[in-house]
């Protein structure tokens, strides 16, 4: 090969590398290894890790251990998804540009809305990625109104990307763990573009989202609501009560948890922002004999046409992740998707009543929750029952301290469908033999 | 071979009171859930999902697989994009329970063995980088630049007695659409470099643009169109004399891993694409990953969290960080990618890594050498790991445009290379081999290539002849969005 590009050696090839910029020794690196030497290892660094295969898993607080079925990790390792590309050349790409078609249809269909993206990074990037939205969809950016009780990494990530413009980031306290519209009502005015609010928040409460949503409207803000996709197989769809954008971490639908990644960031909105929407977006076309097919459209936004005047920066998204909730959605359906709401429901709620018999456990707030709820140990000693009960196999909750320290007397606590009673008398078992 | 049956829309096949999934009977109470929601909250109806089997699920997008080209089945030669092999073992591992099934807000002396692993990956791409800190954290490349751009925002607020406000971010004409992007994101303007004749900075240009408000110069090295910045010294001294920061986007790492680093030709920071140099699966559009390599002076600004070791040797996410920019997504970041990459490193070693620069330039070099006899190659008769050939005179004589090829090679079982990119050659045909390609299907591809420059127009304009569906109406897509499927349309 050298010889036909006409040249005698390999360090040839890098000519065009100043010589003295050129690495003068091999990288300090680990020296290579077998497959099977690595797989050793590899096994070794997971088997030093706490898995919740082996603990009774229930955290939450944005990541959930909801059940994933065999077909999805099965359709999702066919080589022909796993290692395309973003479709490019809709010919030879029609199964990814389908699946994204099929995903933006059901992503309408659970949030009601009328259009969606086919995929942005994560929840909590999306978010941002509204916020950002909502400045062309209102010709305002002066201000932007969060509610508490969104996750606080959310609010984190929004206040990263707002950091070097001109936004002021305000904040409405939820001191009885919801957002009440008339707090809400008093942040706001005619500089502010959105108002973000998480239902059911971050703590678990069902948010008075219609209010919520008229306050925002009648202050000319948009009203971008966090939702968590498996309740919509009970509650109102976010188009039913007036939001403008919804956005959600869709890894609840299909995806392992993973340690917080690659996760899946939906978006969907009303028809009078598709404009602005960011990422990729799958539309459907016929080709030249006129056979129905799909294709990326409306690229227009995007960075590699528009540059810096794209609606936003990303490129490579979650496809993989989209292709898996495509697929998860398909295999629940409608029914299966209430069932599995409904279970989580019951079960939260015989959780939470399991845990409030013990004297030492209440109720942090008093509202309604779907499958989440925050615990107040009235002794206040909440790392020495967490780590308690962890010694048992239990993973009781996630603390709040590090973003909340009026809760560091309280954890979160999750329910899936795959927690059985037994495993919730456990935990109330353990709980109440906490030190 | 396809069943179209089985590819109609999921919304076509679906029969009402079908599932494939069920659910064990409830074992706790069950109350009507009006009992334990207001029912202003509940919806009447659940979402109007399809309905249907599991055979039918998995018939359906097993069929739609087989619909596309992928780096399993095909050559994939998208430039800039380096479709590579994608190692099957990475997979197996990155799906273990011990790693799969971590939940992010776990206890840190429960996940040791996964922060081991993050700790050891971030100092090995300082290593590779030639730079001081890393920051895993971002999702995709493009968040990177986001990311990094915020770093240099951060930096410069702290500095700004004594470098004065900086709003400008300078980036070549022929960079990828991201840089511009996100360093309008960052909330920067975004000033365009000239390339100069050879397809390199134009240092006249630079020189010029460069004042006491520029932030940063975003530099990809090898640039999109193969070349490496051979005054990528000089340009650094000019950037760093007026007080900037010099970005790299790393998009093109796969030509120089082991053979020159960011770090010691001048860069401040950059990010790195593991799923396209450490070889993560791009998955159908992603997940990628995009962490951040920056040096010693930008640390503090990197998004929380980072792994640390303490000294008894326990690895933390250190949150506490007080320049930190904060967070760009939630949780820790794309780990499962991540994992794959650390793998593809720990499998090849520093020899290794050197030998995937090496091989990925020869291909390069070799496909350029086969190809550039029958399709002109406008800058440079050598190129790193990709190169950018024109059809422009293939049009002016004959009419034949680049997307005319890329799409008749698809006729030949080549995935087609990255077209009308970069923006500044016209009719580009941007073409990465990658080290995983045989020598074989290089001169297949070559030969494909020459075969398809013979043919007549009309053929071209048609192409492709074999793929389901060809040339779809993009025009028509645009204009009459239509983004999901609807009852109605089922009827019609």
């Amino acid at each position: 090969m050298l010889q036909a590009i006409g040249l005698e050696s390999v360090e040839e090839l890098f000519a065009q590398v100043p010589e003295d910029l050129k690495l003068r020794k091999p990288l300090d690196l680990p020296p290579a290894m077998s497959e099977l030497e690595l797989e050793d290892h590899m096994n070794r660094l997971a088997q030093a890790n706490e898995a919740m295969d082996r603990w009774v898993c229930f955290l939450g607080a944005g990541s959930y251990d909801h059940f994933v079925p065999a077909v999805v990790d099965y359709i999702a390792s066919r080589g022909e998804f796993y290692t395309s590309y973003t479709p490019y050349q809709p010919e030879v790409s029609q199964g990814n540009l389908q699946a994204f078609f099929e995903y933006q249809t059901m992503i309408t269909q659970l949030t009601g809305m009328d259009v969606s993206n086919a995929s942005l990074y994560d929840g909590g990037s999306a978010t941002a990625e509204a916020v950002l939205m909502s400045f062309s969809g209102t010709g305002r950016s002066g201000a932007v109104v969060l509610s508490q009780a969104v996750h606080p990494e959310y609010r984190n990530i929004i206040r990263t990307y707002l950091e070097n413009l001109d936004t002021q980031i305000r904040t409405v306290p939820c001191p009885q763990g919801t957002t009440a519209p008339e707090e809400l009502a008093r942040l706001l005015d005619d500089q502010c573009s959105c108002v973000v609010v998480q239902h059911p928040n971050f703590w678990g409460q069902l948010e008075p989202v219609e209010q919520l949503a008229q306050v925002a409207h009648e202050h000319g803000a948009l009203f971008i609501v966090v939702v968590d996709l498996v309740s919509l197989g009970l509650l109102k769809r976010p188009s039913q009560y007036g939001a403008d954008i919804v956005v959600a971490e869709g890894q609840c639908l299909g995806s392992p948890m993973s340690f917080g990644g690659p996760y899946l960031g939906v978006m969907a909105c009303r028809e009078e922002f598709l404009r602005r929407l960011p990422g990729r977006i799958a539309g459907q076309t016929v080709d030249r004999r006129g056979r129905r097919c799909w294709v990326l459209t409306l690229q227009t936004r995007e960075q590699h046409i528009r540059r810096q005047k794209a609606t936003s920066n990303i490129c490579t998204n979650q496809g993989l992740l989209a292709i898996r909730a495509a697929v998860h959605l398909a295999l629940l359906g409608p029914q299966g998707l209430r069932e599995q709401a409904q279970l989580c429901l019951w079960k939260a709620h015989f959780a939470a009543q399991q845990i409030t018999a013990l004297e030492r456990f209440e109720l942090a707030f008093p509202g309604p929750f779907f499958k989440e709820f925050l615990v107040r140990d009235r002794q206040g000693r909440v790392a020495d029952v967490l780590h308690w009960a962890w010694k048992q196999g239990i993973a009781a909750g996630v603390p709040l301290g590090r973003w909340f320290p009026q809760l560091q007397d309280c954890f979160l606590v999750a329910v899936t469908e795959k927690r059985t009673a037994e495993q919730i008398r456990r935990l109330a078992q353990v709980l109440a033999q906490a030190p | 071979m396809r069943n179209s049956r089985a590819t109609r829309l999921l919304f076509e096949l679906s029969k009402p009171g079908l599932r494939a999934v069920r659910f064990p009977e409830p074992d706790v109470p069950t109350p009507p859930p009006q009992e334990l929601l207001p029912s202003e909250q509940l919806a009447a109806d659940p979402p109007p999902l399809p309905e249907l089997s599991e055979p039918d699920v998995v018939r359906h997008f097993v069929n739609l697989s087989t619909m596309n080209m992928a780096v399993d089945t095909h050559t994939y030669p998208l430039g800039s994009c380096t479709m590579k092999y994608n190692p099957k073992r990475n997979d197996r591992w990155a799906g273990l329970p011990g790693f799969a099934q971590l939940h992010p807000y776990q206890p840190e002396q429960s996940v040791q063995g996964l922060l081991q692993l993050l700790y050891e990956l971030q100092q090995y791409l300082a290593q590779i980088s030639g730079l001081d800190a890393v920051s895993l954290q971002p999702a995709a490349g493009a968040q990177g630049e986001l990311a990094a751009l915020l770093i240099a925002a951060a930096y410069f607020r702290q500095r700004k007695a004594e470098l004065g406000p900086r709003t400008r971010v300078l980036i070549p004409d022929s960079a990828h659409g991201t840089n511009p992007a996100s360093a309008a994101m960052a909330g920067f303007e975004a000033v365009t470099i000239r390339s100069n004749s050879q397809g390199l900075v134009d240092l006249e240009d630079l020189q010029q643009k460069l004042d006491p408000q520029v932030a940063v110069f975003m530099i990809t090295n090898p640039n999109t169109l193969g070349l490496f910045e051979t005054q990528i010294e000089r340009i650094a001294q000019m950037v760093h004399d007026k007080g900037g920061l010099l970005y790299l986007d790393g998009a093109n790492m796969n030509a120089i891993l082991g053979v020159v680093r960011p770090g010691d030709f001048g860069a401040d920071m950059m990010h790195f694409n593991p799923h396209k140099t450490f070889s993560g699966p791009h998955g159908a559009g992603g997940p990628g990953a995009g962490p951040i390599a920056v040096k010693k002076h930008l640390d503090p600004y990197l998004p929380v969290p980072v792994v640390v070791r303490d000294e008894e040797g326990r690895f933390r996410l250190d949150y506490d960080r007080p320049h930190s920019i904060g967070q760009v997504r939630s949780f820790f970041g794309n780990v499962g990618v991540l994992i794959r990459a650390y793998a593809y490193i720990r499998t090849l070693g520093p020899q290794g890594l050197r030998q995937v620069a090496e091989d990925a330039v020869l291909n390069a070099n070799y496909l350029l050498s086969l190809v550039k006899p029958f399709l002109p190659v406008p800058f440079g008769s050598r190129c790193m790991h990709e190169f950018v050939a024109t059809a422009q005179e293939l049009r002016r004589q004959r009419g034949i445009t680049a997307m005319d090829l890329a799409k008749r090679l698809l006729d030949f079982g080549f995935h087609a290379p990255t077209v009308y990119f970069p923006i500044t050659v016209r009719e580009a045909l941007m073409i990465e081999p990658t080290e995983t390609e045989s020598k074989q299907s290089l001169d297949a591809m070559a030969q494909a290539l020459f075969r398809i420059t013979e043919e007549s127009p009309e053929l071209l304009r048609q192409a492709p002849h074999s793929t389901w569906i060809s040339r779809p109406d993009e025009v028509q897509a645009a204009r009459r969005p239509m983004l999901k499927w609807t009852p109605q349309e089922d009827r019609s």
